[in-house]
């Protein structure tokens, strides 16, 4: 656990300078902007005087310099204050917190399907080289690889939603259905089917044909050959000796992915009309909320650095190679 | 070259993703002889379904927009943002690769910590955060999708520099007293290329499907047809003209396959070429 | 010498398409005796590989071979790790770098002699310290990184011999280690072989050492066999100039034998 803790702490310190760099650029970009916060609420409310202007300027600090201003967020958010919302006229972190967990939830579940399913269908290609089904499955991942998220958010509505009336068409969960507990999570998961499978299908064939081409690699190594040699069961050595060693680079991956997967929610969010994370960054850009858009982006970068903390950890678990020195020579 | 074209020929991958990739490119560049008139502009009446009326094969929109005319002009958008995005990308993440490996030190760190921050922001939420800023015309959208894709060039150039910069015609050309920059983009840089070149196809694949997203939400240029907004234009009449947003979707899938089959065909026949060597 | 263990006549494999491809092994006949020692030397392209693959069974789908294998010192035909041990020439590879050493010296007995998960980590226990693997106990959850090439390459003879095969296939078993270690594999390799009353098929192309470990030594090039016979007289009176040429290049009397025979 030891070794565990210390890479944790490694990474973690490492990615203060990274974070430090993705709010700063972020913070210039949005700065560029033509006109602030407070033009677009002045618009929003039909127009306001200069004096009702400088007034909200000063409240939310906007009349300093870029780099004082800068100084300040950064401070603030090492306190964990994103700012205030001036779209929602709430803090920015509370906003950010109530949408993360319907994300999160997205998110978690794409990626749970996508892995598990794409490992496993990748396994049964991998088993037999060449064979009728590696081929099927190589064809048909490479196709669905292919597809757009929210086109197939579309067509699975317009199957599965519309046409066989089988799940709903769109939101969380049933609006005002005044259920709880296991009936309540039984009605999200309804909701989530199809928006999961939007969301997951591209990952799951990426893992999919990542994991056909580790096992066809693996097939080379002598160590498979010892396998064979020890007379072992084919079966286990397909899944013990070449599927566990090809999953280490999945693990690696679904840290790479990270960050596309939380960028293509926005899209599914809005295909599905589920109020998440990735929708508030949409209506962020609609209300030209440029705080909450920092926010969003800042919020993001974290949650993509906590995720590939958990993989490191994930991946330090599975390959007893990592972080260890020799034990003897 | 004779030989690679053989070689290319025997892969089914490759030849399939050339012909789809050949008959986009064909629409795409006889768009504007075929429907001279703005794809934009409404020429008959509205909601008329596919096959119905002669003169507008693949119907029309809400609007009575020709659903044909959007097809091929949307591909002509698809398929230029998209090669530019990815030279663009490509050309940043080689330049910014071959400046961080070739240095080394504290400005090959710094870089790499500007590419990690790259990598951690979600590459879509960035361009939306880029184009609600700067704007939504084409050449901005190009920049906003290469901002979240030139991370993966630098990195494979980077690592290719590290390599290349110990060879014996590099340590020629310091002892000849050449420029450091002279030696790290006339030296190094074309022979870290090819390998980087390998990513296009990955790279032209993402920036249409990222672009076909940012015009899905709205924040692509209104003044020219895509095949992202003509499939959120069809979404508002989803079930009563599906075919409005099929139809459009079908033309992404058909330009991603292309592109990712053209892409493995040629690897494949540049690593049957390797191996003979 | 009574019924040989293993018959080899007129053994021939061809890799790959069969107009283009060259022989590997080409007319090959040849026995190994119950409990005998048969050394395969040779240069590396003779195909000595080759023929230990063929006895093996383990060479890959696109070879084709023809000839026969024929097993009459055994009463039915040959399960792999159950009669047949093989050792590999680098043990850096030979073993699954994410399996602990415990999983990976236990598995052939489990399959094959049906052990419970108890009884093979005890036999596992037992196979290490006859290997001498020091604390064999804390062994068994180690991964294969955590040990020296050497010691990793008495673990991959643990783990071929974990079902008490008839005959143990060592493929160069000492060619990828450090001169100072590959006489402790040689004597361990001798002694597990004479305490278990196995039949050897020593691969190598260091005709000292097969001079040392075999009782019979075949000689190969290009794929055929040049030559074979009892280790004494081919070594004083070989027939062959290719077998005169190995000798006379190999072996420098000045040099102490890496055991003593017999």
């Amino acid at each position: 656990m030891h070794r565990a803790l210390k890479l944790v702490r490694r990474r973690a310190l490492s990615s203060i300078p990274v974070l430090l760099i993705v709010v700063t650029g972020t913070f210039f970009l949005l700065e560029s902007a033509t006109g602030d916060a407070v033009d677009a609420y002045l618009v929003s409310l039909g127009g306001g005087d200069a004096e009702l202007a400088r007034n909200l300027r000063e409240t939310y600090g906007l009349d300093q310099s870029a780099w004082s201003r800068l100084w300040l967020y950064v401070s603030a958010l090492a306190r964990f204050d994103l700012g205030w919302s001036v779209a929602f006229n709430r803090p920015i972190l509370d906003v950010i917190l109530e949408r993360l967990p319907n994300t999160l939830l997205l998110m978690g579940s794409a990626t749970a399907l996508a892995f598990l399913l794409g490992s496993l269908l990748g396994i049964v290609a991998g088993a037999r080289p060449g064979s009728g089904v590696d081929r099927l499955l190589s064809v048909g991942s490479l196709a669905l690889y292919a597809v757009p998220s929210f086109w197939l958010g579309l067509v699975l509505i317009l199957l599965f939603a519309v046409q066989l009336r089988w799940f709903p068409t769109a939101g969380i969960e049933s609006i005002a259905s005044g259920k709880s507990g296991f009936d309540r999570a039984v009605d999200i998961a309804r909701h989530l089917v199809l928006p999961v499978c939007a969301l997951g299908f591209i990952y799951l064939a990426l893992f999919l044909r990542m994991m056909r081409a580790g096992m066809a690699e693996i097939w080379r190594q002598d160590f498979v050959l010892a396998a064979r040699a020890k007379g072992l069961a084919r079966r286990r050595i397909v899944l013990r000796h070449i599927a566990r060693n090809a999953l280490l680079p999945l693990v690696t991956m679904l840290g790479l992915q990270a960050a596309a997967m939380l960028g293509g929610s926005v899209v599914i969010e809005s295909v599905f009309a589920i109020p998440g994370f990735g929708r508030l960054a949409q209506e962020a850009v609609a209300a030209r909320d440029a705080p909450l858009l920092m926010g969003i982006i800042v919020m993001s970068a974290i949650l993509v650095i906590l995720v590939n903390l958990l993989i490191d950890l994930a991946y330090a678990a599975l390959d007893p190679r990592v972080g260890q020195g020799e034990r003897r020579t | 070259m004779r030989e690679f074209a053989a070689r290319f020929i025997r892969s089914p991958e490759g030849v399939a993703g050339l012909v789809l990739t050949t008959c986009l490119l064909a629409m795409a560049l006889s768009a504007p002889y075929l429907f001279p008139r703005d794809p934009l502009s409404i020429v008959g009446r509205p909601l008329l379904a596919p096959f119905a009326d002669p003169a507008f094969p693949l119907g029309t929109d809400r609007l009575g927009r020709d659903v044909l005319a959007g097809l091929m002009h949307g591909a002509r958008t698809s398929l230029l943002v998209g090669i530019s995005a990815a030279v663009v990308a490509i050309l940043a993440g080689a330049i910014v690769g071959t400046l961080a490996g070739f240095s080394s030190g504290w400005f090959d760190e710094a870089l790499m910590r500007v590419v990690d921050a790259f990598q951690i922001v979600p590459g879509f939420l960035l361009a939306l955060a880029f184009v609600s800023v700067m704007g939504a015309s084409l050449p901005l959208i190009v920049l906003a999708i290469a901002l979240g894709a030139w991370t993966g060039p630098a990195r494979l150039a980077r690592a290719e520099v590290l390599s290349i910069r110990e060879r014996d015609y590099v340590a020629a050309a310091w002892v000849i007293g050449m420029h450091p920059l002279e030696i790290a983009f006339k030296e190094v840089l074309p022979n870290a290329l090819p390998p980087v070149l390998a990513l296009v196809s990955v790279i032209v694949a993402g920036a249409v499907l990222t672009e076909a997203a940012l015009s899905f939400l709205g924040l692509g240029d209104p003044n020219i047809v895509t095949w992202g907004s003509m499939i959120a234009e069809g979404r508002n009449v989803l079930r009563t003209a599906p075919f409005l947003s099929i139809v459009p979707g079908l033309g992404l899938v058909a330009m991603v396959l292309g592109v990712y089959l053209l892409g493995e065909g040629l690897v494949e026949a540049l690593a049957r070429r390797r191996i003979r060597q | 010498m009574s019924k040989p263990l293993l018959q080899v006549r007129d053994l021939s494999v061809v890799y790959g398409r069969r107009n283009a491809a060259t022989h590997a092994l080409s007319t090959v006949d040849l026995d190994v005796a119950v409990g005998g020692r048969l050394a395969v030397i040779g240069e590396s392209g003779s195909g000595k590989t080759t023929l230990a693959l063929a006895l093996a069974r383990l060479l890959p789908p696109e070879a084709v071979v023809e000839g026969s294998i024929a097993w009459p010192g055994l009463d039915r035909s040959p399960v792999g790790g159950r009669d047949i041990g093989y050792v590999f020439q680098d043990p850096g590879s030979s073993l699954n770098p994410v399996l602990t050493i415990g999983e990976q010296v236990s598995e052939g007995a489990r399959r094959h002699l049906g052990l419970s998960r108890g009884a093979a980590k005890k036999r596992a226990l037992e196979l290490l310290e006859r290997v001498r693997i020091p604390d064999p106990e804390a062994a068994l959850r180690a991964y294969p990184h955590q040990f020296s090439g050497g010691q990793r390459q008495r673990i991959a003879i643990a783990a071929a011999i974990a079902a008490n095969p008839l005959v143990l296939i060592a493929d160069e078993p000492t060619s990828a280690l450090d001169m100072v270690v590959q006489a402790g594999i040689v004597r361990l390799l001798d002694r597990l072989v004479r305490d278990e009353g196995m039949s050897l098929i020593l691969i190598t192309h260091d005709i000292a050492l097969a001079s040392g470990l075999a009782d019979a030594i075949a000689v190969f090039r290009d794929g055929r066999l040049v030559e074979t016979g009892p280790t004494p007289q081919l070594l004083s009176r070989p027939a062959n100039a290719y077998t005169r040429m190995l000798i006379n290049s190999h072996i420098d009397f000045t040099s102490p034998r890496l055991i003593e025979a017999g």
